[in-house]
């Protein structure tokens, strides 16, 4: 084989010998497989890599040692008091006083709800992972059916549930007693449930070509995300009672819901807006000339198409409404944050420990939440693109 | 040749009965400044195949964007299947639904396949039952030769098969006139050939055709008249055989020597 290649009759002369079958594959250097393969290509590729890899594993040592001590090793797990959280000649390093959260759970889950209702809470919570779980779970049956449970059902049903209803013997608890985590997924959970299609109609209006609706809808946009969240909390919980007469006033929760509901559905157009830029012009028309007019255009060709590639940057707003959410504990709303405020002012529990546990279990709730919207995002963008090599 | 809105089948669409699938009269258009056509004057006759080629920026697809109400036109009229075609909305997406057309970059539905791309219009417009449309559907993806590929979508086709899907998605909705847009220009060249004999099928059939192309060899073969079009205006109709032999205008003879040697 090697002798046919070579042109020239000379060379082709001069060769004595030509191997007649393959050579074997030669087992790769060791320095450049296994772990230690890994270790040269990834940490020690370079003196300045190799540099960094110390000094990140120095900061490491430096830092997670205290921290694991702290939640676990030091941790306070029972007590019924500040006494079990207190330094003591026997154990003079106390931890996280993780008794004084599992003493305050109920508060920080229901806030002030009367304890003898706080099932109806508990249905909520059991109702709303249901209809999550089936709205994200891609597979799943009916879909359809579960987004109409999500979006209308359970916005209803759970109004009445939580707010009371006389006649069914579901008695009224006004909203100044919600509290806790149960505020935090109430106002969370109608952002995410309002911002979605109001922010799809204002991006269409923006997009739009009478002149009145796209003025209005940029307007809106663009004033709402020139203002801080905590400008429009003020506004909607102290100006709105100035224009509205005292009887028409709403309810507090219901003000900051709104404007929740509001902010992130200005937001949300612009990545909704996004979206339908990225589908061409021609996809319009494909489906106009079949006969679709602009709403079914719409709600069977384009958007489909465009929320598909905007999914992932919506979870991505979803997750920083969510953390917004604790702003509202500024216009005197108890939401989760606000209820740790208060227990760790309790004499009952007031220990050098008490404040930094608070802080611990909130972002650790915080954390869980956000970091699982965002495993979810990024498995379904793997998914989506995996959509598109079809 | 009945004025609009007078006498007809149906006066609340302004429809008279017309001898023409299409009947353009002294249309005008113009982006803002720039007069993109000019007093174009042109009828297509029940099942004949007329041919529009000229070069590119003469107006051709915007003439037949003017038919569908793609492209609103400022001054003329355009009549198609005796429904005058005027901004009303409605008029627009009945007439939408008679007329056909291929586009030149498809516009297949990307998240739909390739089926649910034929059967989405008549199910949505037509109110027809899924079956009936799925049925419907698989005849004119038979008949445009890729029936195999029923239940895939359309990123996993060639673009001739593409293109075919296109255009079995349009006959499913019984259209009347099939209108195509230079639907061979976005085509590797190795599938030109049958995207044109799907289309020359067609014709044979009986479609009432109204095309944009410069794929001479197909208008020689089926059209019944081939129009020149340069700089927003018809230069010259002419039968297809004295168009090729004996160009009456200069400039349909400086194309013709452009693209044909």
């Amino acid at each position: 084989m090697i002798a046919q290649t070579t042109s020239d009759p000379a060379e082709r002369g001069a060769l004595a010998f030509v191997r007649s079958a393959p050579a074997p594959d030669l087992p790769p250097p060791m320095a450049s497989v296994g772990w230690i393969g890994w270790l040269r290509a990834n940490l020690f590729s370079t003196p300045f890599n190799s540099f960094l890899t110390v000094l990140i594993v120095l900061l490491l040592a430096w830092v997670i040692p205290p921290v694991i001590r702290f939640l676990i090793v030091d941790a306070v797990w029972t007590g019924a008091d500040r006494e079990a959280c207190l330094s003591l000649p026997a154990h003079p390093h106390v931890g996280a006083c993780w008794a004084f959260v599992r003493d305050r759970l109920a508060y920080f889950t229901y806030g002030s709800y009367p304890i003898s209702d706080r099932w109806r809470v508990d249905v909520f919570f059991i109702m709303l992972a249901f209809g999550t779980a089936w709205l994200l779970w891609l597979d799943a049956p009916r879909r359809g059916l579960g987004a109409f449970y999500f979006f209308v059902v359970l916005p209803v049903t759970s109004f009445f549930l939580l707010y009371g209803l006389p006649p069914a013997g579901l008695e009224i608890v006004d909203t100044a007693r919600w509290g806790g985590i149960l505020i935090t997924i109430v106002v969370g959970w109608v952002g995410i449930v309002i911002s979605l299609p109001l922010g799809i109609l204002l991006a269409l209006g923006r997009r739009s070509q009478m002149p009145l609706l796209k003025v209005l809808s940029i307007a809106f946009i663009e004033l709402v995300r020139g203002v801080p969240l905590i400008t429009v909390l003020f506004m909607a919980s102290v100006m709105l009672p100035l224009f509205v007469p005292p009887a028409w006033s709403p309810d507090k929760l219901v003000r900051a819901l709104v404007g929740v509901a509001l902010f992130s559905s200005a937001y949300m157009a612009e990545v909704v807006r996004a979206g339908l830029q990225a589908i061409p012009k021609g996809q319009w028309e494909a489906a106009y000339v079949l006969g679709l007019g602009y709403w079914r255009t719409l709600g069977l060709v384009v958007l489909p198409q465009a929320l598909r590639v905007t999914i992932p940057n919506i979870l991505n707003s979803y997750v920083a409404l969510f953390k917004d959410t604790t702003l509202v504990f500024f216009v005197g709303i108890f939401d989760f944050l606000r209820t740790i405020e208060v227990a760790r002012a309790d004499p009952k529990w007031a220990t050098p420990v008490t404040s930094t546990t608070g802080y611990a279990f909130a972002a650790l709730f915080f954390f869980l939440c956000c970091y699982s919207m965002s495993r979810y995002a990024t498995s379904l963008e793997r998914r989506l693109a995996a959509g598109e090599r079809r | 040749m009945t004025p609009a809105g007078l006498g007809g089948e149906d006066p609340e669409l302004g429809r008279v009965t017309s001898e023409f699938a299409v009947e353009i009269r002294h249309l005008h258009k113009w982006f803002g400044e720039f007069h993109v056509l000019s007093d174009i004057s042109l009828t297509v006759g029940r099942a004949e195949r007329v041919v529009i080629c000229g070069p590119s920026g003469s107006g051709k697809s915007t003439l037949l964007r003017c038919v569908n109400g793609l492209e609103p036109y400022q001054k003329g009229e355009v009549v198609v299947d005796g429904i005058v075609l005027t901004n009303d909305l409605k008029r627009i997406d009945i007439v939408r639904r008679e007329v056909g057309m291929v586009f030149q970059q498809f516009n297949l539905f990307p998240h739909l396949t390739v089926l649910e791309n034929c059967t989405l219009a008549p199910i949505h417009v037509r109110k027809m039952p899924k079956a009936e449309a799925e049925e419907i559907a698989r005849h004119y993806l038979k008949r445009v030769r890729i029936p195999e590929q029923a239940d895939k979508y359309p990123s996993q086709l060639s673009s001739g098969q593409q293109q075919r899907v296109a255009i079995a998605r349009a006959l499913c909705m019984g259209p009347k006139l099939m209108m195509f847009d230079e639907p061979t220009s976005a085509l590797d060249p190795e599938m030109v050939k049958e995207v044109l004999d799907t289309m020359v099928e067609l014709a044979r059939d009986g479609m009432t055709m109204l095309v944009v192309t410069h794929e001479m060899g197909f208008a020689r073969e089926v059209a019944n008249r081939v129009v020149f079009m340069d700089a927003g205006q018809i230069i010259e109709i002419n039968t297809p055989e004295a168009f090729f032999s004996r160009p009456q205008h200069e400039r349909t003879k400086l194309f013709l020597s452009q693209i044909l040697d």
